[in-house]
Formats: structure tokens, C-alpha cells, sequence
């Protein structure tokens, strides 16, 4: 316990001026924020200390600018536990730091601070990630389980009608998280092999006329129409066939879900140097701005109600972000609402990525 | 004695007040401290709370006690401070504010240590109370006020400390979804009365510890500027309160 009464007063609150100069130089050139404590004061305290510690001013008493009591008792009791405390919401709301504090000579104590905001927000996301993940799945189970056991209580009871009605639905949910799962792990499959660079030379004007084949059933359930411009004699990209195929299925199924019923889905494709520029376009009501950096996050989605009910996972563009990391594409949205959205992936042609293996 | 020597002992650092400047100091950073003790207190019971964590909460539980032993120290200090000394304007209104201070810090203890209390009554653990969720952000908001009006105090300043205030609202609207949503939940599932009824307290305790922190803004605010600070927002003084 940091008790006041019991420790020495007096002890080395005056290191020889040079001395301290010579700290104060070593310190003032880390970019962490660091004090150097004698006695409960702070003797040298560095601009990054100053910045993210309140009242860390040369001379005042360290209890003004670190109040964590784990770190008070490291700092002014004779615990020399060297493990790590952790800050949080120092210097800022959502920030997180680890203070150490190491014993120097004649009584000082070095106390420093590493920013662990990053680590955090990461293992906060691994966290949310697998919330919402179960969270995703038990909605539509939920419906399974109520409407299975519906069924199965009220026996002969349930005319047919009602029976065929319920296992429609029990189908569709099911189906709904077959898809759920299987993007998941699709998702975990892309991440996995985020370095190792795609192999196939894929002729795109072909894949986008097989996307446009596989997208006519439900353009022709939302009365759109998909068209097509690929010019000939594209340079081939250098990709995985799988997961492009996979990639331009979302951006139109998003396309037709999304955009006008009775509208226009636009594909593209043109070469730009190294490069081919592909592009989804629809003519719907658009994505207001603030949501749009936000797009390509696990679940996320603008009306969830609405993608839920139209089947929507929530996990399409998350995927479309990671194919296009792997091939070492770019991926622009862009939209204008009331007017429609749309969604640009610029690959690498295949003699630009490097000779396919 | 020891305030002698300290102020000996810091009366050489030329930009300090020498004289009763140190027992002031010396003030501060108790006061500091002890908010420092009641703002880990707030954030480890909830840690607890959602964890599940009966041990780490009666540790919660039992370093209260420190801070009363603090808070006890502090009024000593503030009282011998006023005594032994013909104090100023600016000194009598820092001792005031830093008596009320201590105080409501001790208070803030209190409600955490509250929190902390009913850990092993509530099974946070089965997350199908969906308020649940909204406990952990509505406790971060409450923690960083207290935090933020901790770094207001140290700084003396007194926009810093209306800004907290500001903050208050945020925290009264968290408890009035969490009571909204708790009493559907428990409408509708009588069963779960029981666990419901605890977080609403633990919610309850939350939202005093926002009015406490808006309390200790309009001190620092007193302190720092000798006047009352513009009438805010919020609607009620908060009476009684668990
Ligand atoms: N072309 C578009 N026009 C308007 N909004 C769009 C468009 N594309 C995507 N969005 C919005 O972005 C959100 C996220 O899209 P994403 O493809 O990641 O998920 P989803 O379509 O809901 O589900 P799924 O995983 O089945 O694709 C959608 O819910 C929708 O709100
Ligand atoms: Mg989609």
C-alpha cells in the first residue's frame, strides 16, 4: 500500500542539475510519453507525457497526472511489481495504454507508457466480431425452432396449408444461415490466404457475361434489366477465378437488391494501363455518405431489416474487400442518393502482377 | 512537520508558491488520488459485473475502505488548512470546493462499490437481458465523466468542467432506455424480475455517478472562476438514490 506517512520524505528530489539535463535530453527524444518520478514528483516529464497526461508538468506531484491506483502504489509504495498496468481512457476517450514503472538509481523511477489503443480496438473487434456472429445465427434459429416445434405439437391438428407455409419458412431460414456459414468461413478462406498472390490469368469479359448468366433469375424477379460492356481484347488479370466470380455475384445481387425494381444494372470492364477497371452500377436510391466508410465492415448494414429480409448476410462487401485485397485491386463507392450507386474494382492486368505460376 | 519539510523540500522549484502553496498541492493530488480510486472502482465492477467476477468484486468491496481512510485524511487536511492560516478569497473557495469535492468522490466510491455488490447476484453472463448490452458503454460514459472532471480539477479549468456537464445527458438518456427496456423484459418474462431489478440498480448507480461527476464540475467550475456555474440542463437535483 502507497502509504504517505511511512515513506521518506526528503530523499533525492534534487538531482544534480546535469543529471537531470542528461534525462531530461534522453527522455525529450522518445516519442512515448515518460516520467521520471523521485519521491512522489515528477522530475523530468516529456512532451508525449505532457500531451496525454493532464497535470504531468515538471515538479508537481505525480498523484495529479496518474490516479490509477495499481500504478500509485508502483510509483510511491515499495511495490516493484514490474508488470504492466493497464490505462484506460487516458489521453483521450477510447484510448488504452500499459504503464511501467522501473526502478533507476538513487530512488528514481521511470515510468513510461505504451500506447495499446490499436491492440485493443483489434481484440475489441475479434470480440464484437464473434458477438455479432452468434447474434446473426440465433435470429434465424430461433424461427427454426419455434415453427419445427409448432408443427410438431399441434400434430394432425395443422392443415396442409399451414403445414407447407411453415416449412417454407424453416427452408428459408435454414437456407439463410447455410448462406450465413458458409460466408463466414468463405471470409475466413480469403483472410487465410491474403499473401499468397492469386495464380489463374482470368479473361474478366467472360466471368462478367457468367455473372450476368447467373444474375438472371433474380434480375428478371426485380423486372431489371443487367447490361453488359466488355470490349474485346481485355488483357487478362491475374486472379483467382473462384473468388472473382464470387465477388462480382455480390456486387450485382447487391445491385438488383438494392437499385430500382424495373431499373438498369450496368457491368463493365475497360483496360487503364496495367490496370482493368471494372464497375457495378445501378440506378436506385442510392447510400447516403456517412454510411458508405462503413460498408465493407462485417454486418454491416444501412437498413438490416431490410437486408434480412431480402436474405442479405451482411458479410457481401466484406467479402468483395478482401478478394480485392488479395489481388492487389482497389475498391471505390461511390453514390449519389435518389440518383444510384456505384461500386469500382481496379485489378492488375496478369503481365503487370507478375507471370502467373 | 512533514508539511514543513515539504514545502522546504519544494519551496527550491522557483515557479511554486512557497509557504501553504505545498499544503494546497499537497491537497490537490489527495483529492486527485482519491478520484483516481473511485474511477478504477467504477470501471472494475463493471468489469466484474460482466465477467461474472465474485472475487474481483469483493476486492472492490473491500478497497473502498481506502478510500474513506482518504476521504477521512482530506477533511483533516482541509480543515487544518482553513484553521492555520487567514486564508484568501481563492483559498476559502478552494477549500470549499475541495471539502464538497472529497465529499462526492467518496460518494462515486460508494455507488461503484454498490455495483460491485450485487456481482454475485446477477448472472451477466446469460446475455438474453439484450439491456445487458447497453450497460457496459452507458458505465464507460459515466467513468470517462469522472475522469474528464478528475483532469478539469488538476487543470483548473473551468470549460473543461462544463463540458463534463454536458455529458450528463448522455447518461440520463442510457438510464431511461435501459428502465424502459428492463421493464418490457420483465413484463414479459416475470420470471427474470429478479435479475432484471438488479441491473436496473446497477444502471440507477450509474446514472447517480454521472449527477455526482456533473457535481464536482460545477465546483471545479466554483473554484476556478468564483462563480455559480450557468444553470444546466439536467432536470432533477437526484434525491436519495441507491
Ligand atoms: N448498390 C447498393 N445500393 C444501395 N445500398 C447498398 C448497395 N450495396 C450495398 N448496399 C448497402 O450496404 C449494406 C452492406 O452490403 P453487403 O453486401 O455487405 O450486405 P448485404 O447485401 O446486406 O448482405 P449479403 O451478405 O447477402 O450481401 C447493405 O445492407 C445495403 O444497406
Ligand atoms: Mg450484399
Amino acid at each position: 500500500m502507497a502509504n504517505r506517512a511511512t515513506r521518506p520524505i526528503f530523499a533525492p528530489v534534487d538531482i544534480a542539475e546535469h543529471e537531470r539535463r542528461l534525462a531530461r535530453g534522453l527522455v525529450e527524444a522518445l516519442p512515448e510519453p515518460i516520467l521520471i518520478v523521485a519521491d512522489g514528483r515528477i522530475v523530468v516529464s516529456n512532451d508525449a507525457a505532457r500531451a496525454v497526461l493532464a497535470g504531468a508538468t515538471e515538479g508537481a506531484d505525480v498523484r495529479l497526472a496518474i490516479r490509477h491506483p495499481a500504478a500509485l502504489e508502483r510509483l510511491l509504495g515499495e511495490d516493484t511489481a514490474a508488470d504492466e498496468v493497464a490505462l484506460v481512457g487516458v489521453g483521450g476517450p477510447e484510448r488504452r495504454w500499459a504503464l511501467r514503472v522501473s526502478p533507476l538509481s538513487g530512488g528514481l523511477r521511470l515510468v513510461r507508457l505504451a500506447d495499446r489503443s490499436d491492440a485493443h480496438a483489434a481484440e475489441q473487434m475479434r470480440v464484437d466480431f464473434v458477438a455479432n456472429a452468434s447474434h446473426e445465427l440465433r435470429t434465424p434459429l430461433a424461427t427454426l425452432v419455434g415453427y419445427a416445434e409448432t408443427l410438431r405439437e399441434a400434430g394432425d391438428e395443422v392443415d396442409a396449408a399451414t403445414r407447407a407455409r411453415f416449412t417454407a419458412i424453416i427452408h428459408d431460414e435454414a437456407r439463410r444461415m447455410q448462406r450465413l456459414v458458409e460466408d463466414l468461413i468463405s471470409l475466413s478462406r480469403i483472410e487465410g490466404e491474403k499473401f499468397s498472390p492469386p495464380g489463374d490469368a482470368v479473361d474478366l469479359a467472360a466471368l462478367l457475361e457468367e455473372t450476368g448468366r447467373a444474375a438472371a433469375n433474380a434480375a428478371a424477379q426485380r423486372g431489371c434489366r443487367i447490361a453488359i460492356e466488355a470490349p474485346a481484347g481485355l488483357p487478362p488479370v491475374a486472379g483467382d477465378r473462384a473468388q472473382l466470380l464470387q465477388l462480382y455475384d455480390n456486387l450485382v445481387a447487391n445491385a438488383l437488391r438494392y437499385g430500382r425494381s424495373g431499373g438498369t444494372v450496368r457491368i463493365s470492364a475497360a483496360a487503364h494501363g496495367e490496370e482493368v477497371r471494372t464497375a457495378v452500377a445501378d440506378d436506385g436510391e442510392g447510400i447516403a455518405k456517412e454510411h458508405i466508410p462503413r460498408l465493407t465492415e462485417r454486418f454491416y448494414r444501412v437498413d438490416a431489416t431490410r437486408s434480412r429480409s431480402a436474405g442479405g448476410t451482411g458479410l457481401g462487401l466484406a467479402i468483395v474487400k478482401h478478394i480485392v485485397e488479395r489481388h492487389r485491386g482497389r475498391l471505390v463507392i461511390e453514390s449519389e442518393p435518389g440518383r444510384g450507386t456505384i461500386v469500382t474494382v481496379t485489378l492488375p492486368a496478369a503481365a503487370a502482377a507478375g507471370a502467373p505460376s | 512537520m512533514r508539511a514543513a519539510l515539504r514545502s522546504l523540500a519544494v519551496a527550491e522549484e522557483a515557479h511554486r508558491p512557497a509557504g501553504f502553496g505545498a499544503e494546497r498541492d499537497e491537497l490537490r493530488a489527495l483529492i486527485s488520488q482519491m478520484g483516481g480510486l473511485a474511477e478504477h472502482a467504477i470501471r472494475e465492477s463493471m468489469r466484474c459485473l460482466m465477467h461474472r467476477d465474485s472475487a474481483g468484486a469483493r476486492a472492490v468491496v473491500e478497497a473502498d475502505a481506502r478510500l474513506d481512510a482518504l476521504e477521512a485524511e482530506a477533511e483533516a487536511r482541509i480543515v487544518a488548512f482553513i484553521a492555520r492560516h487567514p486564508p484568501s478569497d481563492e483559498d476559502l473557495r478552494e477549500a470549499v470546493a475541495a471539502l464538497k469535492i472529497v465529499g462526492v468522490v467518496e460518494r462515486i466510491g460508494d455507488y461503484a462499490k454498490n455495483i460491485a455488490k450485487r456481482v454475485p447476484q446477477v448472472d451477466a453472463g446469460r446475455s438474453d437481458i439484450e439491456p445487458l448490452s447497453l450497460l457496459p458503454a452507458m458505465a464507460r460514459i459515466a467513468a470517462e465523466m469522472v475522469g474528464d472532471v478528475l483532469d478539469a480539477f488538476v487543470a483548473r479549468d473551468a470549460a473543461a468542467a462544463e463540458q463534463v456537464c454536458a455529458r450528463d445527458r448522455s447518461v440520463d438518456d442510457f438510464y431511461d432506455s435501459i428502465f424502459r427496456a428492463l421493464l418490457t423484459f420483465m413484463i414479459e418474462d416475470p420470471a427474470s424480475v429478479g435479475r432484471a431489478a438488479h441491473l436496473l440498480f446497477v444502471a440507477k448507480n450509474l446514472e447517480r455517478i454521472g449527477d455526482h461527476a456533473t457535481n464536482i464540475a460545477e465546483m471545479v467550475y466554483f473554484a476556478a472562476t468564483g462563480a455559480r456555474m450557468p444553470e444546466r440542463q439536467r432536470g432533477d437535483d437526484g434525491i436519495g438514490g441507491r
